[in-house]
């Protein structure tokens, strides 16, 4: 393979970004450019997993300079995995976003693509410095979504956002700082098991992997995210929760891996903080009661399922949690695209406002179901698949509270699936007073049922969800693709001397 | 010493800023913790056991490291961009500034 061809999934969308700062572009054009990087991002991201499928790694110093000077872009399988998700929830968002008219506002389109310049950044870059600016060229534009698709509630919103993550990668940076102090370098390939032989570097890197656990939002540094997310549109919510939180997983998996080598003797750390979090982020839902606040708890009580596979630390423990991590993203993105569409049409996501939307929109019905359930963990969605390997995983680490954990979360969190399911599909639909003004009703395709206007979800705002839960299923019903190419990943994390070779280029 | 002593300083007078509860506090707050960072990595590359970053003043061994330099350098822009931004979010939207301001 050509590897020069690697920081084009930073380039591209970069150049299509400036592109679409030109305005007054007939609106196919612009909507082409917002969805066209990121479905050639996907189809490269599948030639990608093609080629790394069998352990393979390719690196690529920009710009040739020599190694340890250059700027590196490595891809292994576990990162092409990460890249082929991301790309497809981009572009399944970008999508959503079309549809509910979000890309009618000045530079969304821009900073979608700035943002996705920064997630393959991260995944792909090999040197931790280059990772912090990656993840800020992510977060810059994540803070104009935020603030821009908001009235002024949500910029109360978009203030915390902010604060917490500057703050954050200033840790991060500090962080980089002793690691650097520490052992001369921030490249990934010299600094490949040195926090397990150097106490300073692990200080340093133990500083980093600390910034991660606030970005991915573990207990307990996680408020941040419960008070931000609810706050953006549905379309940002459903891209923000399949990139944002995630790039800082695959770091935490990628660098403990990596620089700490799997050090058994920080782990137990790692199995508290993420038990709790999956109990923690499972309590917050129970008290909430707006479709989207409700599935944010449960992202943090699923992050808490993701993490314990690097907690675990064994081959088996490592492929699950990367399996599960792909579901999440997949499954996560889909129900809040669902719930996003009956927010859109009907204007709001309050349970106690909605009511009988099973009747009115069996489709949707059926595309959250599917999801909900896959979240739970039931067959055949491949949500059944990454919680077994994930408990039995625990089970060969004899980790018996996390297993104990894990399968009182599925319950509750299939509880509080139930509870949007009662609250928004079934029961009597409210009197029309009752529901906040329909956003755009005539927009929306009304029809007209008896003497009142009624909003019916529209197509396009269906199919997003409607892919991302079909791939659920596709991935539960084959998931042994999925589960050879996370066990390959897997011995990739264990053995890193693949890796390391290849960015170091020898 | 004296740049530990001085980023301790930057550090603590950041993190009482960012305690208070005006947004313009929070942001100088965090102007500050950054640049503390900033000194911090300076200090990496061993600014107490190196000349100047310049050849004509030494030779490469002894000079300093320009790595933690262009580390600066770039987490310099970052963190202005987003202070701009942040003094925007504080002079928009509702006034939650003066709230218990004694």
């Amino acid at each position: 393979m050509n590897t020069s061809l690697l920081p084009l999934f930073v380039a591209v969308p970069l150049v299509a970004a400036g592109a679409l700062i030109v305005p007054k572009g007939p609106l196919w054009v612009r909507r082409a450019l917002l969805l066209a990087p990121s479905a050639a991002a996907l189809l490269a991201a599948t030639w990608l997993l093609w080629l790394t499928r069998d352990g393979a790694v390719f690196a690529h110093n920009v710009g040739l300079w020599q190694d340890g000077i250059a700027i590196p872009f490595v891809v292994d399988v576990f990162s092409a995995l990460m890249l082929w998700t991301t790309s497809l929830l981009a572009l399944v968002c970008s999508v959503f976003a079309i549809a509910t008219g979000d890309d009618r506002q000045p530079f969304f389109a821009t900073l979608v693509l700035v943002l996705t310049a920064g997630v393959s950044g991260a995944l792909l870059t090999g040197d931790i410095f280059n990772m912090f600016v990656f993840i800020e060229v992510m977060l810059l534009p994540s803070y104009g979504l935020l603030a821009m698709l908001g009235v002024l509630g949500r910029l109360r919103g978009g203030r915390i956002y902010v604060t917490v993550n500057l703050l954050t990668s200033t840790i991060f940076l500090a962080g980089v700082a002793l690691v650097y102090a520490a052992a001369g370098t921030v490249h990934l390939g010299e600094l490949a098991g040195s926090a397990k032989e150097n106490p300073t570097v692990a200080v340093g890197m133990g500083v980093v992997i600390l910034a991660l656990s606030i970005k991915a939002a573990v207990v307990p540094v996680h408020g941040w995210l419960t008070r931000t997310y609810p706050a953006a549109s549905p379309a940002v919510t459903a891209l923000f929760s399949g990139l944002h939180t995630k790039v800082a997983i695959y770091a935490i998996y990628r660098l403990y891996a990596l620089v700490f080598d799997g050090d058994a003797k920080f782990l137990w750390i790692g199995v508290v903080a993420f038990t709790l979090t999956m109990l923690i982020g499972v309590m917050g839902a129970v008290g909430e009661n707006t479709t989207r606040s409700i599935l944010v708890f449960h992202m943090i009580s699923q992050i808490g399922y993701i993490l314990l596979g690097v907690a675990l630390f064994t081959e088996f423990g490592l492929m699950a949690g990367i399996f599960y991590l792909i579901h999440h993203m997949i499954v996560k993105a889909s129900l809040f695209l669902s719930t996003g569409a009956i927010e859109h049409t009907y204007g709001t996501g309050a349970l106690d406002r909605l009511g009988g939307i099973a009747k009115r929109e069996p489709l949707l019905a059926l595309v959250f179901m599917g999801a909900a359930l896959s979240l739970a963990g039931l067959p055949p969605f491949s949500g059944f698949v990454a919680k077994l390997t994930l408990v039995m995983a625990a089970v060969e680490d004899a980790q018996w509270t996390a297993v104990a954990v894990m399968i009182a979360v599925s319950l509750i969190t299939l509880m509080s699936m139930l509870k949007i399911w009662g609250g928004v599909f079934w029961g009597q639909e409210p009197p029309p007073d009752d529901r906040g003004a329909p956003a755009k009703a005539g927009e929306n395709g009304s029809v007209t049922t008896g003497t009142r206007t009624q909003p019916k979800i529209r197509t396009a705002l269906l199919v997003p969800g409607l892919i991302l839960t079909a791939t659920t299923l596709g991935i539960g019903l084959g998931a042994q693709v999925l589960l050879d190419l996370s066990a390959q990943a897997a011995a990739g994390l264990l053995d890193t001397s693949g890796y390391v070779e290849a960015v170091l280029g020898r | 010493m004296t740049l530990a002593i001085t980023i301790g300083i930057m550090v603590a007078g950041g993190v009482y800023l960012m305690l208070q509860r005006g947004m313009v506090r929070i942001v100088f707050g965090l102007i500050l913790v950054g640049h503390a960072v900033n000194l911090l990595i300076m200090s990496a590359g061993g600014v107490g056991r190196r000349d100047l970053p310049l050849l004509q003043f030494g030779t490469a061994l002894t000079a300093g490291d320009p790595l933690p330099q262009a580390f600066v350098l770039t987490a310099i822009v970052i963190a202005f961009s987003i202070a701009i931004y942040m003094l925007t979010l504080a002079a928009s939207g509702s006034d939650d500034d003066t709230e218990d301001a004694s």
